[in-house]
């Protein structure tokens, strides 16, 4: 069993072990080098599917093969953040990024690198490579301006292995906090660093916990909520697969600050990887003595039950996500009483993110001024963004607050490809806005994004160019929002529905100026009069997608076309004749036998019969089809 | 609502004492109904009236608790899924050249509906979204393998071959 | 309680600390409409009619579920909330099915009555996609339409709560979600145990009793028929408001004239019916007490309760009385006694009962109800039924006179009569109990401990030499406790008195519905018992064993309480049922 004296030790110990891995010099003679070279596989669900398990084989087996185990050792890490390239593997020191490996390259990895000295230049992500000089990944467009806390286990150590964590200053917090500080003073460094939930509405969290302390109570709980449901959002998963130890230091801390003994983790059940590391880890805490009864001998008792949610996005609510922890039907109730107040089983519960709570042993750490140090007024510290869509780089980032969206974008993600103009983000997911190239430069924060009409949401950022039809991507999200509705109050039950099929009607080429009007009214009503913040967001997207281009809006609705190409209801398909070389294939092709054309004469599509499938544009080798 | 196709239940022995299992650690654990179901649905594969009847019986809850709750959540599943998975293409493609003649013929043939299974478990049904092959239309999918541009006189043909 | 200071609608009050926006709101005098809230049964904020304005709050707060906290300043009347509560009404509106004209509930359907004040204008304003639904008609005594469903829940909310059925409860979910049951079952599948509870609190047309009337008017038509009705003791008390009167009026006579213009050949009186089961129920309890049988006796004139102890307490049913509902040995000693008496085949008899119960209508159906070898009820109306009959007939119900039952089944004692109250079958018992294991004549009928709407009621009655101990539920859930208290040792009793709906049969399910804007601030239980009890103080005669139309029956026929003959007519048997279906 640990305790809070040869848990430093044990800190001190391993932190020189894994030295090699926060060393960027080849010999530097503060690292104990108890192995030549460390090789860091990202492990995490992402490069799973990208087919990381290979790399590692093929890695062991080259390494067996050259009687290497000694000297190389090879580590299944977490997230790298740049998803968009793996599977990568990294190589200490040094830190030398190899992405989109193959399993064949490997043996050269094994041989040029490991063996030979010599990084594999041509394997390298060619962004660390510029002529001879090699630099290190994290001086890269994608890492420069990354910030990163609540990721900082991520891609450093064994997410399964304890002593890892604790190298890494693992668990160190909580022995501070159970050692050194009062409850009080936990709950104001929380407090004054500023931080905020990160999971969506940006309640600051000391605010939270100090209400949650303050509730007379025999019982009380701490929750986590792991529920992460925002399409295009992965940081929780992320996080969890790699450091998880991380919530459950964080949950312990909490647990002592409010005064709960025990902790729910909600986590949803398609994040298989996840859970059974958090499986593990609880586990692990356990036997060492950081959860259960008299944590790090200093009497303090805690322990964690895992729940499993089962697939729906309204348990992120969190009185949904009480509501399904006690097995119920996830269904928000309003509040008052909040769960600081009334939780589960009716009892206190502080509920925060999986994010939120990865804020915490840093925070404890290095104090409450660090975190504000970062960050805007009233935005502190980083936050973790899922980048995708149409951008070059994506996967997981963390930067400070205040960053602004063109660097977000330009800088991090690479810019649009194929050289396309950057139309919009959307942040916040499907309950939050679009940002427009109007405000591409606002920096990132809460209430910055609040006032431009979008949310920070739980950190989905999904690039859309001028491919992407607004009125398409409107439709998308509150689709996804209609299929999650818990059903329970009217306005959001029935008013997100008559929202969708007003939208459908706008992409069939059914609409007409005055649905506009009725979109815009039945968003506002929708927004003011829902149960939860579910419902009270659910227009977000349309509202914002309709504000900023209105006039795409009124092309559906008046014009009954789609600027972007996209609404298939509301285009035309035209052979170009001067193009037309009289082939025959789009003919042949065509399901309904709507193209009509004699062999090498120019061919004319019947916009009657044409049900826009496209596949005659696909077959067209001169490229004479366009639809517009 | 509807009248769903009555799969008759198949569970084993073994199946009921694991349940059992599960419902007796799980039966002074507060608010452990979800646990109970992702775990019943684990032996069973899906939660037949019959699972839920003997959760609802174990944890002293009534069975349209447990129904509400399984219908809320879109991970539980009322039904098994076939040993062989038929999909019609219902995009608007395949749907404008015969799609739906295709689907009502696969309802009749197979005696069930979009997500159901067969009494046997040989045939899960369903109808997907546009799968973007408008030029095979119309388009039936059976364990992966596409069948294009068929009519409704080719379907008896094709399920023989899973036969 | 302390107190806080609020503004509505900018002028100063004061209200107590813990009470809702729309209870404040309501002592200042102004109504809040809501559609989903319902006292003490659905409280869930979801239907978002009754939103307010609070300053400072963003969005438009429900008052049904927010409570008044002090400084709060509270608008009840702006545009932005009218304008709100009418999209709302129209949102719900566009899902719901709008047959107003042949709706059940046309007139007194909340829904309609709140489109009306606020003003929509059109009703198809938001028209899209309805969910898809069937009328389920499984079940003898009612229908389920979920097309006119607004997802209120109140229903699961009495079904699974005051209740412990809970065979109906929110499935899917979205716009997907309706009310219903596992696996989509009818009602008539599911272990529903008939209580009507569901229908009371329905705010619109989506529940209601199936209406047998059809079948009364053409027995009143056919001339071959000899047509008897026996309204239960609790119509007197609540058919009033059916036509307007306040809670809690006593319209005995009107009720008698009523039925008798309606062209009953006899108009009768379950009282009657209710004495008798006094006298046979409380020789059964004599009886076991003195020879060691079952105890406790479980009264049996609740036949929701009979069904869910069927479903549920298997084990208990020995407990249970033998003896049939008062309406069922009414029927019985109709169509034996006075079908002889009065030279009447038994076969042209209809005896119609007009109940305040829905589950009445499927006690008739059960086995062993069949006295002379025919049913021995033949259409159970309930209180609403009959009402609707009267206003079809163009009966001037509140100006009618007040008349008298026919004798000699009509006539009664005040133990007959509050048997429409909770506690009043206990009561009744005994006052006749008491006097037959003494020996002697009470010093007062009052058994005041086992009055009043409590939903678990106990006492100890020193009867001769014997401490008798007693309890009395209403409400499922409440004899639920009890009676696993009972089955665990942890308490012992004599004599329970179970009645299935909370209050008793004044408040059944087959009673006048009170929209929630009386629901919420009426006690519609005790109003209506209050009067109950008057009535019991007034009539000259108390005691069941007194009755000389009762003393009559036993001379002439039936001999004494528990002969071989009484129990041939007057006793039935139970079966124990599975815990998830109908048998």
């Amino acid at each position: 069993m640990l305790t809070v004296e040869n848990l430093k030790k044990l800190r001190d110990e391993q932190r020189l072990k894994m030295g090699i891995r926060f060393s960027l010099e080849k010999n530097d003679p503060a690292v104990m080098m108890d192995y030549k070279y460390n090789v860091l596989v990202c492990g995490d669900t992402g490069c799973l599917t990208s087919g990381c398990k290979a790399i590692i084989d093929a890695l062991n087996e080259s390494v067996t093969k050259h009687k290497l185990e000694k000297d190389v050792n090879i580590l299944t890490v977490g997230c790298f953040g740049i998803c968009s390239l793996g599977p990568i593997v990294i190589v200490y020191p040094g830190g030398y990024f190899y992405g989109e490996c193959k399993a064949e390259e490997m043996e050269r990895v094994v041989t040029e690198h490991l063996m030979g000295d010599t990084p594999v230049k041509e394997l390298l992500y060619k962004e660390t490579v510029s002529g001879e000089e090699i630099i290190p990944f994290a001086q890269t467009g994608f890492y420069k301006k990354q910030e990163r806390n609540a990721l900082r286990n991520c891609g450093i150590i064994e997410p399964d292995n304890l002593n890892e964590y604790i190298g890494n200053d693992g668990y160190m917090a909580l022995a501070k906090a159970l050692s050194e500080m009062t409850r009080d003073e936990v709950i104001k460094t929380v407090r004054d660093s500023g931080l905020r939930g990160r999971g969506g509405g940006g309640f600051p969290t000391g605010l939270k916990w100090e209400f949650t302390r303050k509730v007379q109570s025999e019982q009380k709980y701490v929750a986590c909520n792991a529920d992460e449901g925002d399409p295009g959002a992965f940081m929780d998963r992320a996080i969890i697969e790699g450091a998880p130890h991380v919530v459950v230091e964080a949950m312990a801390i909490a647990g002592y600050a409010v005064g709960a003994d025990h902790g729910y983790i909600y986590i949803r059940a398609e994040y298989p990887v996840a859970v059974k590391r958090l499986e593990r880890a609880i586990k692990n805490a356990r036997e060492r003595g950081l959860l259960g009864k008299n944590i790090l001998g200093t009497g303090y008792n805690f322990d964690i039950e895992i729940r499993l949610g089962a697939g729906a996005f309204v348990c992120g609510e969190e009185t949904a996500l009480i509501a399904s922890i006690e097995g119920k039907r996830g269904e928000p109730r309003p509040r008052p009483p909040y769960p600081a107040v009334k939780g589960i089983f009716g009892k206190p519960t502080l509920l925060n993110n999986v994010e939120t709570y990865a804020n915490i042993p840093p925070i404890i750490l290095r104090g409450a001024d660090w975190f504000a140090s970062m960050g805007t007024k009233k935005s502190k510290g980083s936050k973790v963004f899922a980048i995708g869509g149409k951008v070059t780089n994506t996967g997981l980032i963390e930067v400070p607050m205040g960053i602004t969206l063109r660097e977000v974008v330009e800088e991090i993600g690479g810019g649009v490809p194929g050289g396309k103009k950057f139309k919009a983000a959307q942040t916040g997911g499907p309950s939050g806005g679009c940002i427009p190239d109007i405000h591409y430069d606002v920096p990132i924060d809460y209430d910055n994004l609040v006032e431009i009409g979008s949310m920070m949401g739980s950190g989905g950022l999904i690039v859309m160019d001028e491919d992407n039809c607004m009125v398409d991507m409107a439709r998308f999200f509150l689709d996804f929002t209609v299929d999650e509705s818990c059903g329970k109050c009217a306005p959001c039950r029935i008013g997100t529905k008559r929202l969708l099929e007003l939208l459908d009607k706008l992409i069939e080429g059914k609409g007409e100026a005055a649905d506009l009007d009725k979109i815009e009214e039945l968003c506002q009503h929708i927004n003011v009069s829902s149960l939860c913040a579910l419902g009270q967001t659910a227009s977000n997207p349309v509202i914002s997608m309709m504000k900023y281009f209105r006039d795409e809006y009124v092309a559906h609705a008046v014009d009954h076309k789609c600027p972007s190409g996209v609404c298939k209801d509301l285009l035309t398909y035209f052979i170009i004749a001067e193009k037309c070389i009289g082939c025959t294939l789009c003919a042949r092709v065509c399901p309904t036998n709507a193209i009509s054309g004699k062999v090498k004469e120019k061919h004319i599509i019947d916009p009657d019969k044409c049900i826009k499938c496209g596949v005659c544009v696909e077959k067209c080798k001169p490229g004479a089809i366009i639809r517009k | 609502m509807g009248t769903a196709v009555k799969i008759p239940f198949k569970g084993t022995a073994q199946q009921k004492s694991e349940l059992y299992k599960v419902i007796e650690e799980n039966a002074n654990v507060r608010g452990a109904l979800m646990t109970v179901l992702q775990k019943a649905q684990d032996i069973y594969g899906y939660l037949p009236i019959q699972v839920q009847e003997m959760i609802a019986d174990g944890l002293g809850l009534p069975l349209e608790d447990i129904y509400g709750v399984v219908t809320f959540y879109a991970q539980f599943s009322l039904y098994p899924r076939g040993r062989n998975i038929v999909s019609v293409c219902m995009g608007t493609a395949c749907y404008v050249k015969g799609a739906g003649d295709l689907y009502n013929d696969l309802c009749e043939r197979l005696k069930i509906k979009d997500g159901e299974c067969t009494p046997d478990g040989k045939w899960s049904l369903d109808a997907c979204r546009c799968v973007g092959a408008c030029g095979l239309a119309p388009l039936i999918i059976i364990n992966g393998d596409p069948y294009g541009r068929i009519s409704v006189s080719d379907i008896a043909e094709i399920l023989k071959k899973y036969d | 309680m302390g107190t806080v200071n609020i503004k509505i609608n900018g002028v100063s009050y004061t209200a107590n600390q813990g009470i809702t926006v729309l209870e404040a709101v309501r002592e200042a005098g102004i109504d809040i409409p809501t559609l989903c809230y319902l006292r003490g049964v659905s409280e869930i904020g979801a239907c978002r009619i009754c939103l307010v304005e609070i300053k400072g709050q963003r969005g438009l707060v429900a008052a049904c579920v927010s409570p008044v906290a002090d400084g709060m300043e509270i608008t009840t009347t702006s545009p932005r909330i009218m304008d709100a509560r009418k999209k709302n009404l129209e949102l719900i509106l566009s899902t719901h099915n709008k047959k107003c004209l042949s709706c059940v509930r046309s007139g007194q359907c909340e829904l309609q009555d709140l489109s009306q004040i606020y003003g929509v204008e059109d009703e198809d304003r938001y028209a899209g996609a309805i969910p898809e639904s069937e009328i389920d008609q499984t079940a003898g005594h009612m229908y389920r339409d979920n097309s006119k469903c607004i997802l209120c829940r109140r229903c699961t909310v009495v079904c699974s709560q005051d209740q412990d059925v809970g065979v109906i409860g929110a499935n899917e979910r979205g716009f997907k979600t309706y009310i219903g049951s596992a696996f989509d079952q009818g009602l008539g599948e599911t272990a529903c145990v008939g209580c009507g509870q569901c229908i009371v609190v329905c705010p619109t047309g989506a529940l209601s009793e199936k209406d047998h009337s059809g079948e009364v008017w053409a027995a009143l038509s056919d001339e071959t028929k000899h047509v008897v009705v026996q309204p239960a003791p609790a119509i007197r008390f609540t058919a009033g408001e059916a036509f307007g009167m306040p809670v809690g009026s006593n319209v005995k006579g009107k009720m008698v004239a009523a039925l008798r213009r309606l062209g009953f050949d006899a108009v009768f009186d379950t009282e009657f019916g209710a004495d008798l089961t006094i006298m046979e129920e409380a020789n059964e309890f004599v009886e076991r007490i003195k020879n060691g049988g079952v105890l406790p006796i479980i009264t049996s004139c609740s036949p929701s309760w009979v069904k869910y102890a069927e479903h549920n307490f298997p084990e208990m049913l020995p407990n249970l009385s033998t003896c049939k509902s008062p309406h069922q040995m009414f029927g019985a000693i109709v169509k034996t006694w006075y079908a002889q008496k009065n030279g009447i085949d038994a076969k042209n008899i209809v005896v119609v009962s007009v109940m305040p119960c829905t589950a009445k209508k499927l006690e008739k159906e059960r086995d062993d109800q069949n006295a002379a070898g025919v049913p021995d009820v033949d259409i159970v109306l309930t209180t609403r039924e009959f009402a609707n009959m009267v206003k079809k007939a163009g009966i001037d119900f509140v100006g009618l006179p007040d008349e008298n039952f026919d004798d000699p089944l009509g006539q009664a004692t005040g133990a007959g009569t509050i048997f429409g109250a909770t506690g009043g079958v206990m009561e009744a018992s005994l006052r006749t109990a008491s006097e037959w294991i003494a020996g002697e004549e009470l010093k007062s009928v009052d058994f005041h401990e086992v009055r009043g709407t409590k939903g678990i009621k106990e006492a100890t009655y020193k009867i001769g030499d014997l401490d008798v101990n007693v309890a009395v539920a209403s409400g499922l859930a409440n004899a639920h406790q009890l009676l696993e208290k009972v089955k665990s040792g942890e308490k012992d009793y004599h004599f329970i008195e179970i009645m299935a709906c909370k209050g008793g049969c004044v408040n059944g399910g087959g009673q006048p519905i009170q929209p929630a804007s009386v629901y919420n601030f009426v006690d519609l239980r005790g109003e209506r018992a209050k009067t109950v009890y008057r009535q019991d103080a007034d009539t000259p005669l108390r005691k069941s064993h007194e009755n000389p139309s009762i003393k009559k029956l036993y001379s002439d026929f039936l001999g004494k309480p528990g002969s071989h003959k009484a129990h041939e007519l007057l006793h039935t048997s139970y079966k124990p049922r599975s815990k998830h279906g109908w048998d």
